[in-house]
């Protein structure tokens, strides 16, 4: 099977034909060659397939907010074609038994590689490491262990997990929210936690934690990713870290860059999230951090949640967002229209970087000769109002309905196979089949 | 106005003319018969999802004195107080026919929730809702101020000019919060004492001056001393390190007392600790409104109810 895209912006830049062979990209020029399938590209920027380090595809556990397959639909759909599934499934990802479910179920579902992570600590409990040398062997080849949804709070539990993890060169991902801080806490802790009479989550719950994990590294030598930050305080704690030298990534949501704490002001709970959303001005220093590298990637912490969860109280409801499908155009609207990235950086931070943290392989060298077709085509001029039926999940929890957002995922290529044709997804067996 | 959230969403005219009801619903609780037929035919469903004898009956009592039929609804177990749970509560008891739903509710936000989710149709009365506000309250403070100093030209004024103290424990307080935005509104001046581990951060949009001390506060020579109850699980959480020196810094004591105007008042929402946030004597002095406020309390609500009566949107 062989595909020629003809006339997409590669990476932003010059148009140019883009000749696909089997799981491999051929050419990459101006091609008079004949192909099985052609793509017309003009005017669409060509990126290489997306690469999220950061989901939550509920599966096992979890199946009526979204399986492993719809959660796949939903990264193709947004243009990955590499998702990491975080640990915290029921039961937890902490066996490469378990693991190796994940990885068969993604690889079966067809739409993008899912890459399982594992639980820093068994069951998620905070006490003893999980079988991280198991499921590092595993089929699964974990490299990226993490008990996201819970710190770990423990400050010598920490230092063991990363000596641990070093072991096998993986990396710690870690969700930065010190627990006595932060107990009852569902909104930013400010203003509005204050008008709004409810429990605050403070920044320096989280930035106390960065500092302390970023000394611990240095210490054991070891390296660590910080999940999903959000303030201002973070940036300086990690820009601080990575000029001494220390072997420290940082990862920033959708949300975080565009949706401040004032969301909360109506008690919505699509906005209740962790960490919260913050102000303003935590906003533009997460952005201006992204621009000049202090800020490795976006992830997306796509966290689905079935609407019982969701219509409901503030207190009741689940902290969480859906954000595959709209990653890269919050990424656009926030950082590339704003004159902050251009879409050669993009292919950075939504794709090379990610898969150099999950040492995942065939993103090194985006859309040169050679490399693995995984591609993504995006039309940079498309605006619509955001609305459900951008969604392809089980859940509809999406803080950007009813926003306006540039930019449209027309078409997704993953190892040579088309999961999106024209913004629709492939049905499921033409992709299993391929 | 269908709804009564927040102190936040209401202007001084309308809060004016509820007070000004407010009056004409004292006068019609001292007649003979002491009942309007306004709400004959209606149903107040009064859901308690917190425990609060005193709320619960003022509503009834205001209920009751506008001729609504009463259905109570109390609980306290977790497995009512989650979110779906809460709908198809509200939901039932809107198709036994409830009007008015008076809702107190452990959780902030609930009534905001509720309004904005559109469950359902009735009314919505918010009784206090967490941590976040309690109106109902601070109207009837606000009513009791301005019966107590303004006397027979309480009719029409606001409080303009009126300078009050809140003292205590801000941080858990609808009471404070509510009483912190509708005194604004309606043109008195706030000052919050406390100790920093029990005020919000940032609360300059409640446009209020922060002090440390009851002291400092009672050398401004307010008006009006609000008293707060401190609630028993912040007294063993590290709020502040015994009662002995709360009650020694931020107590009204009869020492204090002394060092106010003579026309000063001293408030309590109820129920006190006494000894801790307000001494004995002073509870039991002159120029304490604790039982008065109780009295106006019920009246204010069979204001609100009847504002309420007049948007059936």
């Amino acid at each position: 099977m062989t595909i020629l895209i003809r006339g997409a912006a590669v990476l932003g830049g010059k148009a140019a034909d883009i000749l696909i062979d089997g799981d491999t990209i051929r050419e990459v020029g101006s091609t008079t060659a004949a192909a099985d399938r052609v793509i017309e590209a003009h005017g669409l920027v060509a990126l290489p397939g997306l690469v999220d380090l950061h989901s939550h595809l509920r599966e096992p556990g979890d199946e009526g907010s979204e399986t492993i397959l719809s959660g796949s639909r939903a990264a193709a759909a947004g243009g990955f074609t590499t998702v990491h599934a975080m640990a915290n499934t029921s039961p937890v990802a902490d066996t490469a038994e378990l693991v190796e479910l994940v990885a068969e179920r993604g690889m079966h579902a067809g739409y993008v590689q899912v890459r399982p992570i594992g639980a820093v600590t068994r069951n998620l409990d905070g006490a003893q490491l999980a079988d991280i040398g198991g499921m590092a062997h595993s089929s699964a080849a974990v490299t990226v262990f993490s008990d996201d949804g819970r710190c770990v709070g423990d400050a010598l539990l920490m230092r063991r997990a990363l000596e641990y993890v070093s072991t096998f060169g993986g990396v710690i991902a870690q969700h930065a929210q010190d627990p006595r801080l932060t107990i009852d806490a569902v909104v930013n802790e400010g203003r509005v936690s204050s008008e709004l009479g409810l429990r605050g989550w403070p920044s320096v719950a989280e930035e106390s934690i960065i500092a302390r994990d970023v000394l611990l590294a240095e210490y054991v030598g070891a390296r660590l990713h910080v999940c999903h930050i959000s303030t201002a305080g973070s940036v300086d704690v990690i820009r601080w870290a990575k000029k001494r030298g220390i072997a420290v990534t940082a990862e920033v949501t959708p949300h975080h860059l565009l949706l401040t704490d004032e969301r909360a002001l109506t008690y919505d709970p699509v906005f209740k999230v962790n960490p919260p959303l913050r102000t303003a001005d935590d906003i533009q220093q997460l952005r201006l951090a992204v621009a000049d590298g202090t800020i490795d990637i976006v992830a997306t912490d796509h966290a689905p949640h079935a609407s019982s969860t969701k219509d409901c109280t503030w207190h009741d409801a689940s902290f969480g967002m859906v954000g595959l499908e709209s990653a890269l155009s919050v990424v656009q609207h926030t950082l590339v229209d704003t004159g902050h990235i251009t879409w050669p950086d993009v292919a950075r931070i939504l794709s090379v970087v990610p898969a150099a943290i999950g040492r995942v392989d065939g993103y090194g060298a985006p859309l040169a000769v050679g490399s693995r077709a995984n591609i993504t085509l995006v039309d940079p001029a498309h605006t619509a109002n955001w609305d459900t039926s951008r969604l392809h999940g089980r859940s509809t929890n999406s803080p950007f309905i009813g926003t306006v957002l540039p930019g449209r995922v027309v078409s997704t290529i993953f190892n040579g196979t088309e999961t999106v044709v024209d913004g629709s997804l492939v049905e499921p067996e033409l992709v299993r089949n391929a | 106005m269908k709804h009564l959230i927040s102190a936040r969403g209401l202007e001084a005219a309308p809060t004016v003319a509820i007070l000004d009801t407010t009056m004409d619903m004292v006068d019609v609780r001292t007649r003979e018969v002491k009942k309007l037929p306004t709400l004959r035919g209606k149903t107040v469903a009064n859901v308690f999802f917190e425990d609060s004898t005193r709320t619960r009956l003022s509503f009834e009592a205001a209920a009751l004195a506008l001729s609504a039929d009463v259905t109570t609804f109390t609980t306290q177990g977790s497995s009512v107080s989650k979110g779906e749970s809460l709908k198809d509560t509200l939901q039932t008891l809107e198709a036994m026919g409830a009007d008015f739903i008076v809702l107190r509710h452990p959780h902030s936000g609930v009534a905001s929730t509720v309004v904005n989710s559109g469950w359902v149709d009735a009314h919505i009365i918010n009784a206090g809702d967490g941590t976040h506000e309690h109106p109902t309250q601070a109207l009837l403070d606000a009513f009791t101020m301005r019966s107590r100093l303004r006397g027979e030209n309480a009719r029409g004024s606001d409080l303009a000019g009126i300078s009050v103290v809140i003292v205590g424990d801000i941080f858990h307080s609808r009471v404070a919060r509510s009483n912190a935005l509708l005194l604004r509104t309606l043109g008195a001046t706030v000052t919050l004492a406390a100790p920093q581990t029990l005020l919000p951060r940032e609360i300059d949009s409640w446009g209020a001056a922060v002090v440390s001390t009851l002291d400092e506060a009672i050398d401004l020579q307010p008006d009006v001393v609000m008293t707060l109850r401190v609630q028993k699980e912040r007294m063993t959480s590290g709020f502040f390190p015994s009662e002995s020196e709360f009650a020694q810094l931020w107590g009204m004591n009869d020492s204090r007392l002394r060092r106010l105007p003579p026309t000063s008042i001293v408030m309590h929402p109820g129920p006190m600790n006494r000894g801790l946030e307000i001494s004995g004597s002073v509870a039991d002095s002159p120029q304490s409104t604790v039982t008065e406020q109780v009295a106006n309390g019920v009246a204010v609500r069979m204001a609100v109810l009847y504002t309420l009566m007049g948007d059936s949107r």
